[in-house]
């Protein structure tokens, strides 16, 4: 490998490399705007300015130079000195000295970059240049004096979000950025332009003026807005979380994070159960915790086990889940199910792989395969981190992708090989059958819209026969079947086998039912119109679907207030931390069940929440392995799913709202605005 | 410079004139098909041409044409001053040279020119005909002060010649293109002082050259 030398320092380097990578090997730290790891570079800032030997007797440009073996590279000469002074003194011109009143004041990369490089006085005595301001839709507020002309939001909604909406237009001093003819950027990631900014440009828009991030107390968490689990920071203030940011993980998120998993949190200070409620005649009355529970004990121990149905929703971790399942089966219960939706796949019997609901290939595995057949998905809603990945891997030029479903705008270039079940027979007969043969790493992505209908179980077992078998897509060194999960809480669920028993119902079962009890846990995407004579528990944190039909409030917290084990579509366990308290008498789910069992005389063995992880882990040993991909193994992939007819439908994503798919969602006024922008179909808004 | 904007009020729509089609067709068959949008300054200039100025639906139209964002031609339509974003006069654009030799031969009189009977620079004038600006350097400092009148240099201008350029672009007329003092294209006034022996270029002086490694057909 070769050798440079940095501030006389040997280093060696793999070729290919630039001067300021190969410094920043070495542990120097080189200023810089416009450059940015996961985005073309562009050399127009110019403030990563080194001195190179052999080379031109003037500062270079240290991200846009190759490093070449036996070049000595100096950051800390008084020519880098001087050049950096006189960047920075150049970019300062014509921006603004509002920092008190700016956004990005306390984690702008100008503010610290020119107190660290920049000269400690202007001389600049002449007017600035003042920028109109741009509208960029209900995420990004802009501020576009402040603007430095990285053109870091361009390559970014240009190579990652795929929408190239954003430009420069103009040139020299009437350089500016903006979208064509100022429309909203219609990005489900467009608040990552916001995090690149490296002034106060581009800032949030629904924190604006919310919060200065110096006085925000950081908690390093998991996102629970998609099933991805992304690894985000909460920020709060006292009682109030004030804004989710992405935390860095190659093998999730990178270092992006989805508009919703981002600006929902102001849901959490919305709609809360924040006390028990008890309906008394005819109207929801609060009420003190016992009352509350010795109304559903008194209720549970009054009837037979047979009439009792449990649901649970999305957003569930994994604690409260198991101390439901625990009590509920406690009490002979086998009406369960997690899958609120009526997805028809899950621990079908006790040998049923694990791996026939997961993701299998994995989130950064999917870059190596060269054929993706996605079946029944908008990847672009369901997983908006996971398209971004197979976008990058599509830019790379080495994958094929087909579709089988609505023709979504995907950011990339697909072959649609039609809508309905009829398709997935006929891919034997077209051009991608060749591929999907030949390939060395084929996935197949399947939504979890087209498994959830009636005849769910019987569009699996065709794709088994269609797709997976036939290709041999699930081989011993390469699982490509993958379930394209939405919520975060399912996979914890299906994990424990949150499902119906030997003879009980499903979600379908138990809202047509006509059961004397139902417990809804945090499940509201649910038809409740068939709960009317039944007695209906929730517990959950938001006033939703589900609370509205309950007779019984119990109030939890929302993923923001406790700390939960939450499983990722591909199996990976993962822990969320508590950033804030449960508001107002609302309990942790997990404990609301452990009191409740205790009313019913059937306490649950475990007083903490330590020791319900025990047990979990002890009863389920996949919940041990924390933060680890499991390595998928092969299994047999004709069990999946049941034979059966399929009526002649869609094979459609069952999402019609990206931005209200949750409770904390639907409470969310930054989620509400950013939906009525984007409701249009990004099909048509493609266009 | 200003900002760049598009103009406010936009026509309805745009549409490519056979001819104008007929040329575009031929810059984008200059290039490989996955690299339409190489054509893009050309097309622009055809259709500044057709309509005098680059309206939105046209840079909607060139968009789709090449396949390629409209952001992507917006930007390439307000980097380049020469495409105007606003309707032009419908007799004349008269883009006046206003950089150091013209201004110290006299442009600054010229643009008053301009200002008294056209009215304000960057703006049509109130009759549609005319819409006067001031560009840089122009290439023809020999001839300085100049100004370019839609494709054509007007040189050795004095105000009372870009009057009378004006008075007859107004009138409807094609005034003559080159300098006003009198001379040939950038000659001395009153003619060549050197190089004036026709010998020179009647081919008489010219002697066989031999051309090494020349092929064999080429000697004979």
């Amino acid at each position: 490998m070769p050798i440079a030398k940095v501030n006389g320092v040997e280093v060696e380097f793999e070729p290919g490399m630039t001067v300021l990578q190969v410094a920043e090997l070495a542990g120097e730290e080189i200023p810089r705007f416009c450059y940015h790891e996961r985005l073309s570079i562009a050399g127009n800032c110019r403030m990563c300015l080194v001195e190179v030997k052999p080379g031109p007797p003037k500062p270079q440009a240290s991200c846009a130079l190759p490093a070449a073996d036996g070049q000595e590279i100096f950051t800390n000469t008084p020519m880098v000195k001087k050049a950096r002074e006189g960047v920075m003194e150049f970019l300062l011109i014509n921006h603004p000295l509002d920092c008190p009143i700016c956004d990005q004041g306390g984690e702008c990369d100008l503010q610290d970059q020119a107190m660290g490089y920049g000269r400690d006085g202007s001389r600049y005595q002449e007017n600035k240049r003042a920028v109109e301001e741009k509208h960029l839709g209900p995420t990004i507020k802009t501020y576009m004096t402040r603007c430095i002309q990285c053109t870091r939001c361009v390559r970014f909604s240009t190579e990652v979000a795929g929408v190239t909406e954003m430009g420069m237009i103009s040139r020299g001093e009437g350089a500016e950025i903006t979208s064509y003819l100022e429309q909203a950027v219609s990005s489900e990631l467009s608040g990552n332009l916001n995090d690149l900014c490296p002034v106060g440009a581009l800032t949030h828009k629904p924190w604006s003026f919310n919060y200065r991030p110096w006085e925000l107390t950081k908690t390093e968490t998991i996102d629970v807005m998609d099933a991805l689990g992304a690894h985000i920071r909460i920020d709060n203030r006292g009682a109030a979380v004030l804004r989710a940011l992405p935390r860095l993980k190659e093998d999730l998120n990178e270092e992006w994070l989805s508009d919703k998993s981002r600006y929902a949190v102001d849901g959490l200070g919305r709609q809360r159960l924040d006390k028990p409620y008890v309906r008394k005649g005819g109207s929801l009355t609060p009420a003190s915790w016992d009352e509350a529970l010795n109304a559903v004990a008194g209720k549970l121990q009054a009837i037979t086990a047979e009439k009792i149905g449990v649901i649970a929703g999305d957003l569930q971790d994994a604690e409260s889940l198991k101390a439901a399942k625990d009590l509920f089966t406690s009490l002979g219960v086998k009406n369960l199910d997690c899958r609120q939706h009526g997805e028809q796949f899950g621990p079908v019997s006790a040998n049923t792989p694990r791996e026939s609901w997961l993701f299998n290939t994995g989130v950064a595995a999917l870059e190596e395969a060269d054929v993706i057949l996605l079946v029944g998905t908008n990847l672009r809603l369901e997983a908006p981190l996971i398209n971004a990945r197979i976008r990058k891997a599509w830019l790379k030029g080495q994958v094929q992708i087909g579709v089988i479903g609505e023709a979504y705008d995907l950011t990339y270039d697909y072959e649609h090989l039609g809508s309905d079940a009829k398709a997935l027979k006929d891919i034997k007969k077209g051009a991608f059958r060749d591929l999907l043969k030949n390939a060395k790493k084929p996935a197949v992505l399947v939504g979890t819209g087209p498994l959830s209908g009636e005849d769910g179980a019987a569009v699996l077992s065709l794709i088994a026969s269609e797709v997976l078998a036939p290709y041999n897509v699930v081989r011993e060194d390469w699982n490509g079947f993958n379930i394209v999960h939405q919520a975060a809480g399912r996979v914890a669920g299906l994990d424990m086998g949150f499902v119906p028993g030997e003879g009980g119902l499903d979600t379908r079962g138990i809202l047509n039912g006509k059961l004397d009890v139902v417990v809804l846990i945090g499940a509201d995407e649910i038809d409740t119109s068939g709960l009317k004579d039944s007695f209906v528990v929730y517990v959950g944190s938001h006033g939703d679907a589900g609370a509205s039909v309950a007779d019984v409030i119990l109030p939890g917290a929302a993923y923001t207030e406790k700390s939960g084990m939450y499983v990722n579509l591909e199996g990976r366990v993962q822990i969320a931390e508590r950033a804030v308290f449960p508001k107002g008498e609302a309990k942790e789910d997990w404990s609301i069940f452990r009191a409740l069992s205790s009313k019913l005389g059937q306490t649950l063995p475990y007083d903490s929440l330590s020791d319900l992880r025990r047990a979990l882990i002890t009863d389920h040993p996949t919940f041990g392995r924390v933060d680890a991909k499991p390595v998928a193994k092969a299994f047999d992939v004709t069990t999946l799913g049941v034979k059966g007819e399929i009526k002649d439908g869609l094979l459609a994503s069952n999402i019609k709202d990206f931005y209200l798919t949750n409770p904390i969602a639907r409470a969310s006024v930054a989620m509400a605005e950013i939906s009525a922008v984007r409701s249009t179909p990004l099909s048509l808004a493609a266009e | 410079m200003s900002v760049r904007r598009l103009a406010a009020v936009q026509p309805e729509s745009f549409t490519f004139k056979p001819e104008t089609l007929e040329k575009a067709n031929w810059w984008i068959a200059k290039y490989p098909d996955s690299r339409r949008q190489s054509a893009v300054i050309p097309i622009l200039w055809l259709v500044q041409k057709q309509e005098g100025w680059v309206s939105e639906p046209a840079i909607t139209a060139i968009a789709k044409m090449l396949g390629m964002p409209q952001i992507r031609v917006y930007e390439v339509a307000t980097f380049y001053t020469m495409f105007m974003l606003e309707p032009v006069g419908s007799a004349a654009l008269i883009q006046v040279c206003g950089t150091t030799p013209c201004q110290l031969r006299g442009s600054e009189a010229l643009m008053k020119v301009c200002k008294d009977k056209i009215g304000p620079k960057d703006k049509l004038s109130a009759d549609g005909k005319f819409y006067w600006q001031e560009v840089e350097c122009l290439g023809a400092c020999t001839n300085a002060p100049m100004a370019q009148i839609n494709d054509y240099f007007y040189e050795d201008l004095t105000p009372d010649n870009l009057a009378q350029i004006i008075d007859d672009f107004a009138a409807g007329k094609t005034p003559k293109t080159g300098p006003y003092n009198g001379r040939f294209t950038s000659e001395p006034l009153g003619g060549a002082t050197s190089l004036t022996d026709p010998s020179l270029f009647d081919g008489s002086l010219a002697k066989p050259i031999k051309i090494p490694n020349a092929p064999e057909a080429e000697k004979a």
